[in-house]
């Protein structure tokens, strides 16, 4: 729960700006938390495409801003392990990159 | 009789349920246990598997299960009198409903938060997995057939409930944005968001929109479900954050705010049942109340619905294994307390008996149409709201409810029909839009197929939903048996409500059978005869996985 501490005297606007940032997480909580998976699963989708698009040349595919997504590998590089899994491989496909 | 007392009898016993026979329930027979660690906690991702304040999984178990279902059953069954549609929906909440959608969330906690449908195949059997995927679309079907037909008559019948329901879409859609880039604070857009779809229902009277009886040779009605089924169609293929969200959230609202006012008029009015007990003059052609109460009324009483929800998502946020109870259990006394609310309504909001007749004059006349006048005569006399706001904001309730579920009854069809051009190695079936063609297509046959060509007799598949619905909560209540009897507590709390449900649902099935063969209607028949056969399979699958458990316990007794 996100209580706000109560500094000095609990006065009435304190423990009111506690009960508001009360409400304002359950009322956030009861928004999101039901379709947290359905929206998280989708935007994991377009990371997926985005990671292929990054990594295509290494794996053969031709790919006309290579010259741009290279500098992109190493900031993607925490990722590519949960996403070659993702993807079915078990281990990573490329030589150079191993991660496992 | 006072409106007044049978509430307090009703919510006294569920009261009772809640307190008392699910503490027994909790203790003794699944014995929860506080320190065990749930899915949420072990898999702990963010996504799907995280640890949920119980009062908030609560609201969210609550407001997926109940929807327009325990509205319409309970008010068509009141035909019978208001005693038995009540005896049945607070029994049923105690001893059903309530041990099922707890149960549900117990076994799924304790199999690694997997789905009713997959613990089937782990714990029953491969068969039952089968049986079970057939019965889910037979489900899906049929909700989304049916709530079409409710949604469009509703429409015809309250034309000032148009613009506000139409326009909810609207709203929605304008607070999913706003949330979404994040532009507005949550606490604001709620209060601009239920202001607007109030201020909505305010001017809907003033603007009637009715379609006309007849558009280019088909009847009105049809023409509302075809717009319907267009509406659902591009509806379950938006992203969840544009418009079921931020619906699903308003109607939550809505949900609360709604029943506050019934209930609240209710108390101030004090209004008497103007139905009889039991009624013994009902019109020709009603058929026997038992075994066709306990398929009309299953929302609101029990409902296999309830275990898909329970097991897809709730048992993956639970916090703690004793959660389990409060969120599952009082979630059915919830929707037991909405089931009862539309009892009351209709059979209290109306002037005289003659007035109660009128309306329901045939079987399945009456329904949801008397829930919204006899709520509207009850929020009228109670509170002094216009009696057409009042009618407009009940319908406008029931038909964003049965909006939602046709929204995600049509995706998760959608889903099916991808996952068996999957398993067929049908490349076109999984492209999204043809399975959502295919899903509205066989919703369609279904809904003209049993009403003709204008869809208004779509009603009479109700209780054949209520079968269907009633055969997956047995396969649920099965499951959650046999973990019972491995490890070798006791089994009756949950077999004989299984037991009960089966014997009514075969004997249900096989009074329709006979009905629909009377009145020549060979596309029910053939459908009847589709749920028979699943109801029997059931039935036998239930008889064998117990034999054998019981004979592995005693094996392993030896």
């Amino acid at each position: 729960m996100h209580d706000d501490p109560l500094h000095g005297s609990s006065s009435r606007r304190d423990k009111l700006r506690a009960w508001l940032n009360q409400a304002r997480f359950f009322t956030e909580e009861v928004y999101s938390s039901r379709y947290r998976g359905a929206i998280a699963r989708a935007r994991r989708d377009e990371d997926d495409l985005f990671m292929l698009l990054v990594f295509s040349e290494m794996m053969g595919l031709q790919n006309p801003a290579s010259y741009y997504t290279l500098e992109l590998q190493p900031l993607l590089l925490e990722r590519f392990h949960d996403w070659h899994r993702r993807m079915g491989m078990e281990h990573s496909p490329l030589d150079h990159f191993r991660c496992c | 009789m006072s409106a007044i007392l049978l509430l307090v009898v009703g919510l006294g016993a569920m009261a009772l349920g809640y307190f008392v026979y699910s503490k027994f329930i909790a203790e003794k027979i699944y014995q929860l246990d506080p320190d065990f660690k749930t899915p949420a906690h072990e898999f702990e991702d963010g996504i799907d598997y995280v640890p949920t304040n119980r009062f908030v999984l609560w609201g969210h178990h609550f407001t997926s299960v109940a929807g327009a279902a325990p509205i319409v059953g309970p008010a068509i069954a009141v035909i019978w009198g208001w005693a038995p549609a009540f005896l049945w929906v607070v029994f049923g909440t105690i001893f059903f409903a309530g041990i099922h959608d707890f149960g549900a969330i117990w076994a799924s906690v304790r199999n690694k938060a997997k789905s009713v449908g997959a613990l089937t195949g782990d714990v029953v059997g491969k068969r039952a997995r089968s049986i079970f995927m057939i019965v889910i679309f037979l489900v899906l079907l049929m909700v989304n057939a049916v709530f079409a037909v409710v949604i469009a008559g509703l429409m015809m019948n309250f034309p000032s409930a148009v613009v506000p329901v139409w326009g909810a879409i609207i709203v929605a859609l304008i607070i999913g944005q706003l949330i979404y880039r994040r532009i507005l604070s949550l606490a604001l857009v709620s209060l601009i968001g239920v202001g607007a779809l109030y201020a909505l229902i305010g001017i809907g009277p003033s603007v009637p929109i009715q379609m006309p009886a007849e558009v280019g040779g088909m009847s009105g009605n049809a023409v509302w479900i075809l717009i319907l089924f267009g509406y659902a169609a591009i509806a379950s293929l938006l992203p969840v954050w544009m418009l079921l969200q931020p619906r699903d959230y308003i109607n939550g609202l809505q949900l609360f705010i709604g029943l506050l006012i019934l209930y609240g008029a209710l108390v101030l009015l004090n209004p008497v049942l103007v139905a009889p007990a039991f009624n013994s003059d009902v019109p020709a052609g009603t058929p026997s109340l038992i075994p066709l109460l306990f398929v009309t009324i299953a929302c609101g009483a029990i409902s296999g619905f309830h275990g898909l929800v329970s097991s897809g998502t709730t048992s993956k946020q639970l916090n703690k294994e004793t959660d389990a109870r409060f969120v599952g259990y009082f979630g059915a006394v919830g929707e037991g307390m909405l089931a009862l609310a539309a009892i009351l309504a209709a059979t209290a909001g109306f002037a005289t008996l003659g007035d109660w007749q009128a309306m329901y004059s045939a079987f399945g006349q009456g329904g949801v149409n008397a829930f919204v006048e006899g709520g509207a005569f009850i929020i009228h006399n109670g509170l002094g709201l216009p009696e057409v706001t009042a009618a407009t904001l009940l319908t406008v309730m029931a038909a964003l409810f049965a909006g939602t579920t046709m929204d995600t009854g049509l995706r998760l069809q959608r889903y099916i029909f991808q996952e068996w051009g999957d398993i067929y190695n049908q490349q076109w079936m999984k492209k999204p839009a043809i399975a959502t063609g295919l899903a509205v297509g066989t919703c369609l046959l279904l809904a003209f197929g049993a009403g003709g060509a204008d869809g208004s007799g779509g009603l009479i598949i109700w209780p054949l939903f209520g079968t269907t619905n009633q055969l997956l909560a047995g396969l649920t209540l099965l499951v959650i048996t046999v973990m019972l009897v491995r490890m070798k507590r006791p089994m009756w709390f949950t077999l004989a409500p299984l037991c009960f449900l089966l014997v009514m649902t075969i004997l249900a099935l096989l009074m329709q059978l006979r009905t629909f063969w009377n009145q020549g209607n060979m596309f029910l028949l053939v459908l009847d005869i589709v749920v028979l056969v699943a109801a029997i399979m059931v039935a036998m699958e239930c008889a064998s996985a117990l034999k054998r458990s019981r004979a592995e316990m005693a094996a392993q007794g030896d």
